[in-house]
């Protein structure tokens, strides 16, 4: 047993604060929105011009000016304000958004993320990654805590080229949730079914506490 | 001075050379000057460096620039959606220079206010960062990235005036503005030229003074990835 990826976005969402402008990452982090609590008041910023990203139009009602960084078109809020792409990294590089929830493919006990490339493979780039990982608030990953080969992502040092350096606060993984302190990653809580032993088991990275 | 012109090929007409550098607005296929790709495409000038995030998809934007080889070089954040593109890139034939996506922003919005480099935390500790000046404020270090001074600018905008005041339309905002800010002569598409005056001048979000050239025509406005929800039945 461990958390489905509909259940790691309802935990990443236990991360929102009311009133806080948040980022949400492509792929798991997109679920994120549909489990905001209850009372809380986020808006969320889509990074090619955007706070106040609505859900996805209903058929018939798609506009080709209205997309979200995944590029997936969009609707817009009563509250949404469009911009461009240099005043929304702006406001990203300037520390005015809360905080940033996106995927990784590695992230290590001292709080590097990679995530945009894989070197001999397919590069696709990083996109907003980088500037965002610099620049928010708080950065918390939300990804499957092994890969497809049964290997933890979760490591002493990652493998592969950094997105960011030190960047990382909180991964939420299937396995749990573990916060980067000094000297490795604590435990903040596991999954439903999830044994600390398990999680720590296939955990790579230094466990402290 | 007349801005106006009949169509892309008038527009670019003179302003196109081989090797130039061009800033192209956009986000993946929002708001892409595509009137204008095509008449590059048309000129068959070549050896084009351009920066733009994207670089379209195999057939649409861009990507028809790459399918005809005139470009040789792409400063960009994400190519991930152009099949012939990583073919050129993994071959060697283009040179790609990856930036993230608020650097490359800010670069050309830089240069269009005349400042030739400035310090972001952006990359710092990455490949990005690699041969670049490092300095250190307050305990956190941050890299020298470099304005953009295009040669020439390719946007599109929604509705714009005889004098180049522009809006735009949603998110088709994106890169457009900082692009037009970073040519040396700007060239910008609309979907409708309006009567001098009946734009809100406080509602101006691209001052005409960056617009050089202006031409308006049909424009397909192609969606990527269509995403939709399903009503909810009573």
């Amino acid at each position: 047993m461990a958390w489905d990826r509909n259940q790691m976005a309802e935990r990443a969402a236990q991360e929102l604060q009311d009133g806080w402008y948040v980022n949400l990452g492509i792929g798991i982090p997109t679920l994120v929105s549909n489990y905001i609590p209850e009372g809380i008041t986020v808006t969320l910023q889509s990074e090619n011009g955007m706070l106040g990203m609505g859900p996805f139009p209903y058929e018939g009602e798609e506009d080709a000016d209205l997309i979200n960084a995944g590029k997936q078109t969009i609707t817009e809020q009563p509250h949404t304000s469009y911009f461009d792409s240099a005043q929304s990294f702006g406001m990203i590089r300037g520390g005015k958004i809360a905080m940033a929830i996106l995927g990784a493919m590695e992230v290590a006990e001292n709080g590097d993320l990679a995530n945009w490339m894989i070197p001999g493979k397919l590069v696709k780039g990083m996109g907003g990654a980088m500037d965002l990982v610099a620049g928010v608030g708080r950065v918390v990953v939300v990804m499957d805590h092994a890969n497809k080969h049964g290997e933890s992502k979760v490591l002493k040092a990652c493998t592969l080229p950094l997105t960011g350096q030190g960047v990382v606060d909180r991964i939420i993984t299937n396995m749990g949730v573990l916060d980067v302190v000094p000297g490795g990653l604590k435990i903040v809580e596991c999954a439903d079914g999830v044994t600390e032993a398990e999680l720590r088991a296939a955990t790579e990275a230094t466990i402290v506490g | 001075m007349k801005k106006v012109y009949g169509s892309a090929a008038d527009a670019l007409d003179g302003l196109l050379h081989d090797g130039m550098l061009i800033a192209a607005g956009g986000f993946g296929l929002c708001g892409i000057p595509e009137l204008l790709i095509d008449g590059i495409v048309a000129s068959g000038v070549k050896n084009l460096t351009v920066a733009s995030n994207n670089a379209g998809i195999d057939d649409f934007g861009l990507g028809k620039l790459l399918a005809t080889r005139q470009i040789s070089k792409m400063m960009a954040s994400y190519v991930g959606e152009n099949a012939e593109f990583m073919r050129q890139y993994l071959s060697g034939e283009l040179e790609l220079e990856f930036n993230p996506q608020g650097t490359l922003a800010e670069r050309m919005r830089a240069g269009g206010a005349g400042i030739p480099g400035f310090y972001t935390k952006t990359g710092v500790g990455t490949v990005i960062a690699d041969g670049k000046d490092v300095r250190t404020w307050n305990g956190q270090d941050y890299i020298l990235e470099e304005g953009i001074f295009a040669d020439l600018a390719i946007v599109k905008a929604w509705k714009a005036d005889a004098t180049g005041n522009a809006v735009f339309r949603k998110t088709a905002r994106n890169f457009n503005p900082p692009a037009a800010m970073c040519g040396k002569v700007c060239v910008m598409e609309v979907e409708e030229i309006v009567p001098t005056g009946s734009l809100d001048p406080d509602s101006i979000h691209l001052p005409g003074i960056y617009v050089t050239r202006l031409i308006q025509g049909a424009h397909e406005n192609r969606i990527e990835q269509r995403t939709t929800r399903k009503r909810e039945t009573a």
